[in-house]
């Protein structure tokens, strides 16, 4: 179980270097990343915003552990991100994280609630009332047993966002949440999203290009501020 | 949700992403399997049957020709016997030190197409025909009386022919039925024999020397017999080869079939040829079910790298992945296999009924064999080994690159 004392995030000297199919490297046409510190207290929300394509994504797939860095230090919750191997990290990342997509990304050959399940049992440990509970809390309560293509848009990024909760995660990592959403839905999803990790305690990690549905956001920094790379390329 | 119960869901949403594909292949793993093991156990069971169908005897004497097509006319009535014996070498039998009993058979007649033998009432009364059972008349029923025109019937022939005790019969002359044919005495039935499960429910059984004597039947006909069963001393079946060599290699006239299970060896050594192609068929189903499934798993790949993808992202191993769709592909496998069995049980019932139909013999099919659990088993393994690529693929599927919203 993560401490609920350490930071939800440290990145230290993060390093990332895109290479193509035969492993010649190709930095100038794919973001690199070069983080020197990156820090989110337990229970912080911030947003991170910046253009497509400058590598926000991929900072959130190394915090995620679902890509591994070429160097540099990524604790999650206390917890070796990086440098770690892929059990270790699919271990911190199911136990640790919750994570919600631009296109929600629900699996759409199961229920809502097999959808809630599976990644407490990736966790180790299931607790279906919980499930059910996030769902009621998230205002989709009478989608458990439907799959998801049955559902509206807005429901499910509700489920999307239950999912993301359901294992008490220390930390939520959000891509893109709203980007396939109207501006009202956009503003709903931001506000239940905001809500539901400040409710469970989860510190809140977003990245999204759209600064528009940021506005209302309590914490937003420029990602290509924090990407050292990225910023010497635009300043070229 | 305990992690057999993910697995087990893992494996069924699965299935339902490529179910009509998985349902073609589970049908030929199903042919493959049920296919196998009729071959395999129909085979074995029909050896076992015909060998255990011949009673006692261990020998038949007739008139020179193949020993095979002796036994089949004689014991199984399903050929014509090759011709003549003396009747006297009955005696000559019976007086042998090594022969226990000797019993004549005089073939040649029908009734409406059912074979009528002339024999001894003794060969029904007193020789066991499956270890230790001997025929039973059902209830009301006696054994002929040698003298008079009387007839013991088959239970099989007697249900199909729909005769009744104190019916009376016409045999005709030959083994297939002519009305022109008909012999002008008629034999009233005395007895119906209960269901043995050989070839013996398929035979009108009339006194021998009523049958010699019918008229239409040559002067000669009251000299001679078409077989003559032997059944040798258990302590000197070795004399077996002094009769073998006696009428076989020193003499022309007859062919002293011994021993009979031999000469069934025989027989089922002709379907040998058979057997392999139709187990080579069930070995090219089962290698095709395999690619089938194959194709099956491979073929829903492209879309279900994102959820695969997305299973990754939250949390799931690479091992679980591979194992969901090895189980995939077991249980494609496990499900024919299990269909497969039961296609056997289908098909092992229609051909036992159609062998006892047509030779009497009763397979007793289906029977437990280890080829029960053993070919559904290898189905299974070859299934899932059928499944490693598609499993290897999902386990190595790029996460971030279809974790991506697709333009």
């Amino acid at each position: 179980m993560h401490s609920p004392t350490s930071a939800a995030i440290v990145v230290r000297d993060l390093r990332k270097t895109y290479r193509s199919a035969r492993g010649v490297e190709a930095a100038a046409a794919r973001p690199t990343i070069a983080i020197d510190e990156f820090t989110l207290a337990a229970g912080e929300q911030l947003a991170l915003c910046g253009e497509s394509g400058c590598g926000k994504s991929t900072f959130l797939h190394l915090v995620a552990g679902i890509l591994a860095p070429d160097a540099g230090t990524v604790l999650v919750a206390g917890e070796a991100m990086a440098p770690a191997g892929e059990r270790a990290r699919d271990r911190l990342r199911a136990r640790a994280i919750g994570q919600v997509f631009q296109t929600f990304n629900l699996l759409r050959g199961f229920t809502c609630l097999e959808n809630l399940l599976l990644p407490m049992r990736f966790a180790g440990s299931v607790d279906e009332w919980r499930a059910r509970e996030l769902l009621v809390q998230t205002g989709v309560g009478d989608c458990g047993r439907r799959f998801p293509g049955e559902l509206s848009v807005g429901q499910q990024q509700r489920v999307a966002i239950a999912r993301a909760l359901v294992t008490r995660p220390a930390l939520v990592l959000a891509d893109e949440p709203t980007a396939n959403l109207d501006a009202r839905h956009a503003a709903l999803a931001l506000s239940l999203l905001h809500d539901a990790c400040a409710e469970h305690g989860a510190a809140l990690l977003l990245v999204s290009h759209d600064e528009r549905a940021l506005a209302g956001f309590p914490a937003v920094r420029d990602f290509a501020e924090l990407n050292r790379p990225f910023a010497e390329a635009c300043a070229r | 949700m305990n992690p057999t119960s993910s697995f087990l869901l893992l494996v069924r949403r699965g299935l339902r992403q490529h179910l009509l594909a998985s349902l073609l292949a589970a049908l030929l793993v199903a042919l493959a399997t049920g296919g196998f093991v009729t071959v395999w156990n129909v085979r074995r069971e029909a050896q076992r049957a015909f060998t255990g169908s011949v009673g006692e005897f261990d020998a038949v004497l007739g008139a020179r020709g193949s020993p095979l097509q002796l036994v089949l006319a004689a014991l199984f009535h399903l050929e014509a016997p090759p011709g003549l014996v003396d009747a006297a070498e009955v005696g000559r039998l019976r007086a042998h030190p090594a022969v226990a009993s000797a019993y004549p058979l005089a073939m040649g007649d029908n009734y409406q197409g059912w074979r009528v033998v002339g024999a001894p009432a003794e060969l029904l009364g007193a020789t066991e025909w499956l270890p230790g059972r001997r025929p039973q008349l059902a209830s009301g029923g006696r054994l002929f009386a040698e003298d008079r025109a009387e007839a013991v019937i088959g239970n099989h022939a007697a249900r199909r022919l729909g005769v009744k005790l104190g019916d009376r019969i016409h045999p005709s002359h030959g083994l297939d039925h002519a009305e022109e044919a008909d012999h002008e005495e008629s034999f009233e039935i005395v007895g119906v024999l209960e269901p043995t499960g050989t070839p013996l429910d398929r035979v009108i059984w009339i006194p021998l020397e009523e049958l010699q004597h019918l008229a239409g039947h040559g002067p000669h006909a009251a000299e001679s017999v078409s077989a003559i069963l032997v059944k040798l001393r258990p302590e000197a079946r070795a004399l077996g080869f002094q009769l073998d060599r006696e009428y076989n290699r020193s003499g022309q006239r007859y062919t002293f079939a011994w021993p009979v299970a031999a000469v069934l060896t025989g027989l089922f050594e002709r379907f040998l040829w058979f057997d392999r192609v139709l187990a080579l068929g069930a070995a090219v189903a089962g290698g095709m079910a395999a690619l089938c499934v194959l194709v099956a798993l491979h073929g829903s790949m492209q879309a279900r790298r994102r959820d695969w993808a997305i299973l990754r992202a939250l949390g799931a191993p690479r091992g679980m992945l591979l194992r969901a769709v090895l189980g995939e592909a077991a249980a494609i496998g496990a499900g024919g296999a299990v269909l497969g069995v039961i296609v056997h049980l289908g098909l092992g019932a229609l051909i036992a009924g159609a062998v006892q139909a047509q030779t009497g013999v009763l397979l007793e099919l289906p029977r437990w064999d280890w080829t029960l659990v053993c070919a559904p088993a290898a189905m299974v393994a070859l299934c899932a080994l059928a499944g490693l690529w598609p499993a290897w693929r999902a386990c190595a599927t790029p996460v971030a690159a279809n974790l991506a919203p697709v333009s």
